[in-house]
């Protein structure tokens, strides 16, 4: 009991934010319920997003009605790599990566094969809702696949590796990158067993990684070093996640982002309730940094200005500890 | 400002709720704690019948006061009906008429029964030798035969009635009473023919008819018993087992061969017994009190409800209960059930039938309905139609199921009909979307969690205290909804988000401290 005791005080005495107190005294107070169709909807995110000026995957198509589904071979004849979404699914769930086509035959990023066929009954399965939450009725889109930055090359398997930045009133505070693995199927969640690595705000460099709730330092498919790689166009990325607060009205939200090689960063998607784990990645607890955003008054205050007391205010401390 | 908001709200609440409850226990004398034997019984007897515009007239036996019950506070509730109470032989009746009437019609006797402190039935008169039916043919011999036999067998009118409802009761029954009863005899029929055939060995019977007082019940049925007059008084004999002495509790309503209504102008008439019972006397004499002091209180209390309703209340009131359990296991505990609210709906189905059979049936049906899910999955069906297959499927498999315990005579499996058929195919269907997308493991742990967290809402929802509480002093949920809200607002970790950041304590310890030993 009193060993029970001692880690829920250890816990808050570090100032980790529970589950409990960030629904309570941060998304039920900062998010409003009406906000939430702008990030709970892909579509209605891409297009407030491009019309901010941030760069997001290209859409190739939406498919929102059944009778598309039949000819989904013209719609998709002038693409031979792309990506299927569930415009409301959650947790990467029905979400599908084509990397190669021929017309009739559709390779998977897992080397599997689908027919026609199976691509409809993949559309009809989104369409009724089976990945949306409450099994609401769904719209498919379909968009540009990103080719990840080859800084990832070696920290990934299969999947595309995202930056997820928690933001609360517009100041950035804790960041990840989330590195698909065999356990996680290509997909970047960290409960499907993705590696989730810490980045220090300041340098964009990454930290120790945790994968299903234990810490590692390599990547367990291909077995390099996760930590100490310094992730490009990191100002910028810390830009679009702070310009996230104007762009939906949202207090506390995660940006989940993805470096092309081409491109450069591009906005996936955005999140009104963002998970815990990256307290885990990072090695440190969010409330600390949450409350002494509290106290400021960040109204008044531009972009480039929360981004600059994001980088002076919350370096990691476990890359100091490393320096030790 | 919200905060401060909820702390008045929830601190009315509660100030009004133990207001409410201290003035009814110190002003009236309301029980705290459940009484172990409220040998008190609140019986109603609820009759409908269509009226067609005619006159009606409408004779209920009603019980008398006997050896072993005291009949206190009767009420007709009959509106604009003509009533009279007629007392003839060792019956009681009432006589209800009215000249006109239309519709759907509800009449209602209620009376509080308590044990013991009766007046003992003594016949004041050896009544007069039965009157023996005539019977012809094959039927004349077999009464013949079965009573020759019985007689042979015994010494005096006791052992002979012995005799006889043992005969009536052999199994396989002998081609006589065969041939007088039918293959599947009710008791009902049973005592009748004892009652002839006693009557040719020239002993005095007669039937009784009555209700088994226990736990409450919304739907008595009528039991019937054999009296015959030896001695120079009546004794009783149970008509199945022919066993002598009559069973505890056994509230005697009328008796002969006359069924419990008899109606003119209507026809079809219904009637309904509800029995009640853990009334404690005290708890009758505080509303009794209550109802002298301050009509509303009682009028606006659950007292004052028809028994049907009451007895619906007594498990409706036990909800909320469940509910704070379920907000305190997945806020606090932080326990992963399927659907929010399910286990409280599983729990209830478990009050029905009970624990250990709750849990197997529901293991079961879940168990076969996954699998049938997961074959399913091959088909590639849309999710409209997919859902309608599963809930189909569970129809199926709980009529089966009924069926194949019934034949194995374990009745209680029957009682899988009790469980929320919808809910339980939203619990397969979410369990193996869980079971695609994270694996079987979860899936597994999720079913568990909600297998438990109903079973702990029943264990919680089984306490007679609490059901005690809730249903005699209603106003403790003001108290209830208090709790909730302030859980609204809790703050603190929950017990499993320990496991989810213990990598983050040992991690954190190992790095500042340099010691790997410490956690």
């Amino acid at each position: 009991m009193t060993m029970l005791f001692n880690q829920f005080r250890w816990l808050h005495d570090n100032g980790i934010l529970g589950i409990n107190h960030r629904n309570t005294e941060f998304t039920l107070r900062y998010n409003s319920r009406r906000l939430y169709p702008l990030v709970d909807d892909k579509l209605r995110t891409k297009e407030i997003a491009q019309r901010h000026g941030l760069k997001v995957p290209e859409l190739y198509a939406v498919v929102s009605e059944t009778h598309q589904i039949r000819n989904i071979e013209n719609i998709l004849k002038n693409h031979k790599d792309f990506v299927i979404k569930p415009a409301r699914g959650s947790g990467g769930n029905g979400i599908c990566v084509i990397v190669a086509s021929n017309g009739t035959l559709y390779r998977k990023a897992g080397g599997e094969l689908l027919d026609a066929e199976a691509l409809r009954f993949h559309f009809s399965n989104i369409l009724s809702g089976m990945f949306s939450l409450g099994g609401q009725n769904d719209r498919a889109m379909i968009e540009y696949r990103v080719r990840f930055d080859p800084v990832f090359e070696h920290i990934s398997y299969q999947g595309v590796p995202d930056i997820r930045i928690i933001v609360f009133n517009g100041i950035p505070v804790m960041a990840m990158v989330r590195l698909p693995t065999r356990d996680s199927g290509g997909r970047a969640n960290l409960h499907q067993g993705a590696v989730g690595a810490g980045v220090d705000l300041a340098t964009g460099r990454t930290l120790t990684a945790v994968m299903k709730n234990r810490l590692i330092s390599i990547h367990p498919d291909t077995g390099s070093d996760i930590s100490g790689i310094i992730i490009p166009y990191w100002d910028q990325l810390l830009r679009q996640a702070a310009a996230a607060k104007e762009l939906t009205g949202l207090g506390y939200l995660g940006v989940d982002m993805v470096i092309d090689r081409n491109l450069g960063p591009l906005v996936l998607e955005l999140n009104a309730r963002p998970g815990l784990s990256i307290q885990i990645a990072n090695q440190s607890g969010l409330l600390p940094r949450l409350k002494a955003i509290e106290k400021l008054e960040t109204d008044e205050m531009t972009i480039e200005s929360r981004v600059a007391f994001a980088k002076t205010h919350f370096p990691s401390s476990i890359s100091r500890n490393g320096a030790n | 400002m919200s905060r401060l908001h909820l702390y008045v709200l929830t601190s009315t609440l509660v100030c009004l709720g133990i207001a409410i409850f201290l003035y009814r226990v110190l002003a009236f004398g309301f029980p705290l704690v459940p009484h172990e034997h409220g040998q008190v019984w609140l019986v109603e007897t609820h009759i409908s019948f269509l009226a067609q515009d005619k006159p009606v007239k409408i004779k209920m036996y009603v019980p008398r006061q006997g050896a072993e019950h005291r009949i206190t506070n009767e009420n007709f509730i009959s509106r604009e009906y003509g009533m009279h109470i007629r007392k003839g032989g060792d019956n009681r009746w009432v006589n209800w008429s009215i000249r006109e009437a239309q519709g759907l019609q509800h009449l209602y006797y209620t009376a509080t029964v308590t044990a013991g402190g009766g007046v003992p039935l003594i016949a004041l008169e050896t009544p007069p030798p039965a009157d023996t039916k005539l019977w012809t043919g094959s039927r004349r011999a077999a009464v013949n035969a079965i009573v020759t036999v019985a007689r042979d067998r015994s010494s005096d009118a006791s052992n002979l009635t012995i005799e006889l409802l043992k005969e009536l009761n052999q199994s396989p029954p002998s081609d006589e009473v065969l041939l007088l009863l039918g293959k599947k005899p009710l008791p009902e029929d049973k005592a009748a023919l004892a009652v002839e055939l006693l009557a040719i060995a020239g002993v005095n019977a007669r039937v009784v008819h009555g209700i088994q007082l226990g736990e409450q019940r919304r739907e008595a049925p009528i039991v019937h018993w054999l009296e015959i007059f030896h001695n120079s008084h009546w004794g009783a004999y149970n008509v199945t087992t022919a066993e002598k002495g009559m069973n505890a509790n056994y509230l005697a309503w009328w008796r002969g061969n006359r069924p419990l209504i008899t109606a003119s102008g209507t026809n079809n008439v219904q009637a309904n017994f509800s029995i009640m019972a853990s009334r404690p006397l005290a708890l009758q004499a505080a509303v009794e009190a209550g109802r002298d002091k301050h009509p509303l209180f009682v009028t606006f209390s659950l007292f004052g409800l028809p028994l049907e309703s009451q007895a619906v209340y007594q498990i409706l009131l036990l909800v909320p209960i469940g509910a704070l359990v379920m907000v305190l296991l997945r806020n606090v505990v932080g326990l992963r059930t399927f659907g929010t609210f399910m286990p409280v709906l599983i729990a209830l189905a478990f009050r029905e039938t009970r624990l250990v059979w709750g849990l197997a049936l529901f293991t079961i049906l879940v168990a076969l309905g996954l699998s049938i899910r997961l074959y399913l999955e091959h088909l590639k069906l849309l999710v409209v139609p997919r859902l309608a297959a599963i809930l189909t499927a569970v129809v199926i498999l709980m009529l089966t199921f009924s069926m194949v315990t019934h034949k194995l005579g374990l009745e209680r499996g029957l009682s899988v009909a009790l469980f929320p058929m919808v809910i339980m195919t939203m619990a397969i269907e979410r369990m193996s979307v869980v079971w695609d997308e994270t694996g079987p493991f979860e899936a597994v742990l999720q079913g568990w969690g909600t297998l438990m967290a109903a079973a702990l809402v029943y264990l919680v929802m089984g306490i007679p205290l609490i059901g005690h509480l809730v249903f005699t002093f209603p106003e403790l949920l003001f108290v209830v909804l208090a709790v909730i809200l302030l859980l609204g607002r809790y703050t603190g970790y929950r017990l499993t988000e320990l496991r989810r950041f213990k990598a983050l304590i040992r991690g954190f310890q190992t790095s500042s401290s340099g010691d790997d030993n410490v956690v």
